[in-house]
């Protein structure tokens, strides 16, 4: 089945394989491996991507029901070569371990501020209760998202 | 494999009555799932994502696309805090109360407060038009409903006249990302009349009549009242040992969860 879609402004078609998910897709034909595969059921948030304005678990999106959609990857964040503040702050903050998890928790945390630019330490860790790092790196993830809430990201020693 | 998108009510409902084998994608929480578990692939997919009569919303009628995001930001009480507890912001955002009723499953986050509450299922298709099932005729087994063939389930109603006061709350292993071991709602009216239903424990949802009977007739339940309401909970639960949870566990939980929750619509004021 034949669709198109808008991945990170780029218009695509896209011959869909039964019902592969968004992300197999994303992967597989557009080249963008940036959304991550992990667990396929929607329980760690590695794939994390925004479809119709909406976070969501790309694994958990049959490619042929985003038809007509419009989809913004991890790799629609940075400008070039600036970096998106979330991908800044994490940066700033030592942020990534392994580095696996890090682009679900950079699009989570990114429509987390895109909504409410300054969350409590609480609203961080809520908003990104979907989101896994097994390297357990989470403090160093808070502490990066929290100096960007408290508007002193980049004054992390 | 052809997937259907349709934009209108009318349109889904000829589609299925067409194809009562087709495969119904709401947010995709849980067909993707099994699909990635092995299930085999359809060979035909409705998918309702667009359907904008499902995502309608008036006071208690709660149309069946109306995600769990929406609903946790709605009107504050059992059914937002259920949806609160469900999955992550992620599942949250796809998943739908349609879906959660549609698939049935008894740790449904849902299911006890349409239980609790009285609610009813709207279900609709082309041949055999609009139905309203209450949901203990609805839920018949694990995963298994009294939806017929090429039919649709539209919307969740909920009595015009809510309770005073309705609590639900979940047992796992952590806040986010859990399926229950243990869910409830309890509700009280101003004049006392208690509801008590139970998700988890057995492979619908569960109203616990005995102690519901109990502490209806108690305006101001003392301590003794507290614990036997408690005990008559654990009594009435028919839970299974599974890889979440022991049948002990889950039959104690139960009461000190439903007590609880009871406490909290005693409280009066909020938490």
């Amino acid at each position: 089945m034949r669709i198109t879609l808008t991945v990170n402004g780029e218009d695509h078609t896209v011959d869909v394989r039964g019902a592969e998910s968004l992300l197999h897709m994303l992967r597989e034909d557009l080249a963008l491996p940036g959304s991550k595969n992990a667990c396929e059921h929607g329980e760690c948030g590695s794939c994390s991507v925004v479809l119709d304005g909406e976070l969501v678990c790309a694994c958990l999106v049959m490619a042929a029901d985003a038809a007509g959609s419009t989809v913004r990857t991890v790799e629609g964040y940075a400008d070039g070569d600036t970096l998106h503040p979330v991908q800044q702050a994490l940066l700033d903050a030592g942020g990534v371990q392994c580095g696996f998890c890090t682009p679900g928790f950079v699009v989570a945390a990114a429509e987390l501020f895109d909504e409410n630019p300054a969350p409590t330490a609480d609203e961080l860790r809520e908003a990104l209760a979907g989101n896994v790092c097994r390297c357990t790196g989470y403090g160093a993830i808070l502490r990066g998202l929290e100096s960007l809430a408290a508007g002193t990201a980049g004054s992390v020693s | 494999m052809d997937c259907e998108h349709p934009h209108d009510l009318d349109t889904a409902l000829a589609a299925l009555a067409d194809d009562p084998e087709a495969t119904v994608l709401a947010g995709g929480t849980d067909v993707m799932v099994d699909l990635s578990f092995g299930h085999p692939h359809p060979s035909h997919v409705i998918a309702l994502r667009r359907v904008a009569e499902l995502t309608e919303w008036e006071r208690g009628r709660i149309g069946a696309g109306v995600t769990y995001r929406r609903l946790e930001r709605g009107p504050a009480g059992a059914l937002a805090q259920a949806s609160r507890t469900v999955g992550s912001p992620q599942i949250r955002n796809a998943g739908t109360i349609g879906g959660n009723v549609a698939t049935a499953s008894p740790a449904g986050d849902t299911l006890p407060v349409i239980a609790a509450c009285d609610a009813a299922i709207e279900v609709a298709s082309r041949d055999g038009g609009v139905r309203l099932v209450p949901w203990s005729e609805f839920f018949v087994g694990v995963k298994r409903t009294s939806l017929r063939p090429g039919e649709l389930v539209t919307a969740v109603v909920f009595p015009e006249e809510m309770p005073a006061r309705h609590e639900f709350g979940k047992i796992g292993m952590r806040n986010a990302m859990v399926i229950s071991m243990v869910s409830a709602c309890v509700t009280r009216a101003a004049d006392g009349a208690t509801a008590v239903a139970l998700g988890s424990v057995a492979p619908t949802p569960l109203r616990a009549t005995m102690a519901e009977a109990m502490i209806s007739a108690r305006p101001d339940p003392d301590e003794a009242a507290l614990a036997e309401f408690a005990r008559l909970v654990s009594d009435e639960v028919r839970p299974i040992t599974d890889h979440r949870g022991t049948e002990a566990y889950r039959r104690h939980a139960s009461g000190v969860l439903a007590r609880r929750l009871l406490e909290r619509c005693l409280d009066g004021g909020g938490r």
